[in-house]
């Protein structure tokens, strides 16, 4: 068993065109660690300086990990991980 | 040349939304197939700003969920201008992550209103026809 992390279209650039891809149990950081490896520049797109970006949410199955505890919520296996670009602007 | 195919009376619904919220900003998403809309997403711009938007990112993931489990895409994101034109704003360009969405706005300055759409793409902003 793995993490399953949802890619959204924008990113799936990176990931060779695939909506969904796995890795390792662990923090969000190190998740997000883990998947630059995977998929190299992916990293700085949803992340910068050990934060995740303010225009990124990203989901613990149905829950924002901002009311979890961000970069910090455990991911175990089994889990399912959303990266979702927020929808804003002026 | 791409178009936006959607009909007059979902585009009619898009109008009715943005004057409920005026003077604020609305927004919402339109799922469809093939560059057609099928159904509209009325959205909360958590901002409540009349110059600028954030979809709540709750009802976002909730809306993309069904979309996905419906078999439908995210065609393309719509949000008013109450004071301002129908051409994306600096911020509406830097934000723009779905490229591959189009992005509607609907200018509310005007006697009527009008409606423009436009694909953005690394800064660049590209008007599309819209088909009814
Ligand atoms: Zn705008």
């Amino acid at each position: 068993m793995a993490v399953k992390v949802r890619i959204p279209t924008p990113l799936q650039k990176l990931t060779n065109g695939q909506d969904e891809v796995e890795t390792e149990a662990g923090t969000v950081m190190s998740l997000i660690n883990n998947l630059d490896k995977q998929f190299p520049g992916i990293g700085e797109r949803i992340s910068e300086g050990g934060k995740v970006r303010r225009f990124i949410n990203i989901y613990l199955n149905d829950e924002d990990i901002r009311f979890l505890r961000n970069e910090e919520t455990e991911i175990k296996d089994g889990d399912e991980v959303s990266i979702v670009p927020a929808i804003a602007g002026g | 040349m791409t178009t936006l195919s959607i009909s007059r009376q979902l585009l009619a619904e898009i109008v009715t939304h943005c004057r409920e919220v005026y003077p604020c900003e609305a927004c919402g998403i339109l799922a469809g197939k093939n560059n057609v809309v099928q159904k509209i997403y009325r959205m909360t711009n958590i901002e409540k700003s009349g110059v600028s938007y954030f979809m709540d990112p709750k009802e976002q993931f909730a809306v993309m969920k069904e979309m996905r489990e419906e078999g439908l895409e995210m065609t393309a994101v719509y949000h008013s201008h109450p004071h301002a034109d129908a051409c994306p704003s600096q911020k509406d360009v830097s934000l723009a992550f779905y490229d591959d969405a189009y992005y509607l706005i609907v200018s509310l300055i005007h006697e009527s209103p009008l409606i423009k759409a436009f694909t953005i793409k690394e800064g660049m902003v590209k008007e599309v026809e819209i088909v009814t």
